[in-house]
């Protein structure tokens, strides 16, 4: 098409037709090419018996044993499924509810406001391997501060009743500083004459609060909602480096990691609870998509 | 196909077993023969090949050869150093570069590491994963090597041959399992080392009397626990049940294996509590500090004492005599060596470097740095040994049949991800046994069938 006969923005050249093909094919191709695909293919792989070892074309297709072995003779599976819940209550109930609480106090402005700020955010710098160690100097049972103090000989990170709890402290320890940074950000950003306004027609700090500041705060409450979900179904690195998720601390991620990646190479195995881990996290994606479509109209 | 595809053919693959019934008296034929014998060509044909490669097929090697080895351990790594260094002096034109990565990381990322580009010769040890890597394709062939090796008896050669008959292992050393204790702390209280496992019961009542921990323990890793199953199933059911057992030729249902873990509920008690959070590193030092009467554990326990006086009082014990017809000839004394990748940079420079690995010169070099191994070759010199190595030969020696680990004699998809749970779960519920058993079973069927 001649670029004289251009009339309308509906009407593009060929220059323009390839750019914009360019714009949306590419970004496409990296999307299927770095997540569809890799998804994709772990769930083909789960219906293998691939070893890791030589050609996936010598795997060899054993349909659905893989999910019946999972369910069926796995034993960590079921206590990998129940402390994933775990540490989502955990997090949903305790550890967000206690940043966004902080947040708000913070952005009250108390006294020395700015030193709890970064010493809460403190530890979202450091890695969960990091925090993982730093937390075994507190709960280590011979030379623990914990146990120290107390004059107990509790073994925090080794005693399977007690050690989902242990990690789940230090995994709040730091999704505490994270909410409340991602909260405080948005505190900033409401309206403080919706405030003024409140306070005129009499409502006190917490009907303001609840009435009027977090309704407003609905963008950054879904944002708090979907990082609280995903950074406890991914939970693995702190669980890694105090056991390699054995012993009590059993979670889905772990049990993939440690069939696929290690010695043991069960990559169709290790594919199908992978598979596990997707369904599970689809239920919470598609319960974030209908909040975030169901726009206000 | 990847995996065997029944269990039958399975078991095909492992006919050259390297533990399969390790004769002692071949191998102490050999040690005599090759002692006798071959001592002095062993040390000149040594000297030869690393003098001017007179004696080396591979013609003149040169260049780099790269190195992966799995000792992070500061001990062995420093007696790898060394062995490195006399390589490098002796040998010119050749340098050996040493890429050290973490033990477990090493061993964790094994197939990836293969699959990608290797180092031209690497450390792993005997066992089914090495004929695993061999018949797959992604380890060297030796064989030419072996011709020059001299020292080796055909225990130690069997155990280096794949599937196909030929080599693709060199041993370097290795260090037995049995139960340690501190001989200071037996003539303190006047203990007596046990025969049998009533013996050690007793022992054991006493040693708490005492205040002492009867058998440290920490399995937190997983693994140490193992060999406390090894021991005890090679005392209750033989040596020939664990290596059909590790293959998954019997079941681990089986009333045979239950009376393993009845023996082991007996024994709780006397060992360490707390075990899973604790590593082995730690339970050594309980040992060390004396706060502890034994710990079952390979011979590497050494590590944690230092060298001197303190190593002069480490002492051990064969694992006491459960059944009197089984006996307590079998014990384990897994083999530490080295392979070549199967497209290496430089093969002739590997080929010489593996060649000098097995030597004499470099094992000596290795087990004085580390003397809480010993060394395979027999040309090797002992009269520089500790008596605890000493004592090591002789157990080794002794013994009618040496088994590998559990995690080294079976397929490690197994062991890692049924075993070490497995095992776990028995330490915290020790009363569950036909329900553990069953759940073992269940998922070795799937593993070893699919």
């Amino acid at each position: 098409m001649a670029r004289s006969r251009y009339k309308g923005i509906n009407q593009l050249s060929g220059t323009d037709r390839v750019v914009v093909g360019a714009m949306v094919l590419v970004p496409t191709a990296i999307v299927v090419w770095l997540v569809w695909l890799p998804a994709v293919a772990s769930v083909l792989l789960s219906f293998t018996n691939w070893d890791g070892i030589g050609p996936v074309s010598s795997a060899k297709v054993i349909g659905l044993k893989n999910y019946k072995d999972v369910v069926e003779i796995y034993p960590p599976f079921w206590p990998a499924i129940q402390h994933n819940l775990i540490w989502l209550v955990v997090m949903f109930l305790v550890a967000t509810p206690i940043g966004m609480l902080l947040a708000v106090l913070i952005d009250r402005g108390v006294a020395g406001s700015r030193f709890y700020q970064t010493s809460l955010f403190l530890p979202v710098v450091l890695s969960l391997a990091l925090i993982g160690f730093i937390w075994q100097l507190i709960y280590s049972k011979d030379q623990g501060v914990l146990n120290a103090v107390t004059g107990g000989s509790t073994d925090w990170y080794g005693d399977p009743s007690v050690n989902l709890w242990a990690a789940l402290v230090a995994a709040s320890w730091r999704q505490v500083g994270y909410i409340m940074l991602l909260y405080l950000a948005g505190l900033k950003g409401v309206d403080p004459s919706l405030r003024e306004a409140a306070r005129v027609d009499g409502a006190n700090e917490r009907t303001t609060f609840f009435k009027i500041v977090f309704p407003v705060l609905r963008p950054i409450n879904i944002i708090v909602l979907v990082v609280t979900v995903i950074e406890s179904l991914r939970a693995f690195d702190l669980v890694w480096v105090i056991n390699k998720g054995r012993n009590g601390l059993e979670l889905i991620s772990t049990l993939v990691t440690s069939n696929i990646v290690g010695e043991a190479s069960r990559i169709g195995f290790g594919s199908a609870l992978a598979t596990f881990m997707l369904l599970i996290s689809s239920v919470f994606i598609v319960i974030y998509l209908r909040i975030v479509m169901r726009e206000p109209s | 196909m990847t995996r065997p595809a029944n269990e039958d053919e399975y078991l095909a693959r492992r006919v050259p077993a390297s533990v399969r019934a390790v004769d002692r008296r071949a191998l102490l034929r050999g040690a005599m023969g090759a002692g006798t014998l071959l001592t002095v060509p062993g040390l000149l044909a040594a000297c030869g090949g690393g003098g001017s490669g007179s004696g080396s097929s591979t013609g003149a090697a040169k260049g780099t050869v790269t190195f992966g080895s799995n000792q992070s351990d500061a001990v062995p790594k420093a007696a790898l150093a060394d062995v490195v260094a006399a390589f490098d002096k002796a040998n010119s034109g050749l340098t050996v570069k040493v890429n050290t990565v973490d033990h477990n990381t090493f061993q964790e990322n094994i197939n990836n590491y293969l699959q990608g580009s290797p180092d031209d010769v690497f450390a792993w040890f005997s066992g089914y994963r090495m004929r695993f890597f061999a018949s797959k394709g992604l380890a060297g062939d030796i064989s030419d090597v072996w011709k020059n090796v001299t020292g080796m008896s055909d225990a130690l050669k069997k155990a280096s041959t794949g599937d196909d008959g030929k080599q693709y292992f060199v041993p370097s050393t290795y260090y037995p399992w049995a139960m340690f204790y501190r001989k200071s702390v037996f003539s303190k209280y006047g203990y007596e080392v046990p025969k049998t496992i009533d013996d050690l019961t007793a022992l054991g009542a006493k040693m708490k009397g005492d205040g002492l921990v009867p058998i440290a323990f920490g399995d937190k890793d997983g693994w140490p626990a193992m060999g406390t199953f090894d021991q005890l199933n090679l005392r209750v059911n033989g040596y020939q049940f664990h290596v059909d057992l590790m293959a998954g030729k019997q079941s681990w249902a089986d009333p045979k294996v239950k009376k393993v873990f009845d023996t082991w509920a007996g024994l709780l008690p006397l060992h360490q509590s707390d075990s899973l959070g604790r590593t082995w590193q730690e339970a050594a030092q309980t040992l060390q500090q004396k706060k502890a009467g034994t710990y079952l554990l390979g011979s590497f326990v050494a590590q944690q004492f230092s060298a001197g006086a303190e190593q002069d009082d480490l002492d051990f014990f064969t694992f006491p005599e459960i059944d009197s017809t089984i006996g307590a000839d079998a014990i384990e004394a897994p083999i530490d060596g080295y392979m070549m990748a199967k497209r290496p940079k430089n093969e002739g420079g590997a080929k010489k470097f593996l060649g000098y690995l097995a030597s004499p010169d470099a094992q000596n070099i290795a087990v004085k740095a580390d003397p809480s191994v010993i060394a395979t070759n027999d040309g090797a010199d002992v009269s520089g040994y500790t008596a605890l190595q000493k004592k090591s030969v002789e157990f080794v020696k002794s013994a009618k049949s040496i088994a590998q680990f559990m995690d080294r004699d079976t397929r490690p998809d197994f062991a890692s991800t049924v075993m070490i749970p497995a095992i776990q779960d028995f330490i915290k519920n020790p009363k569950d046994i036909d329900g553990l058993c069953n759940k073992i079973e269940a998922q070795k069927k799937s593993i070893f069938t699919s």
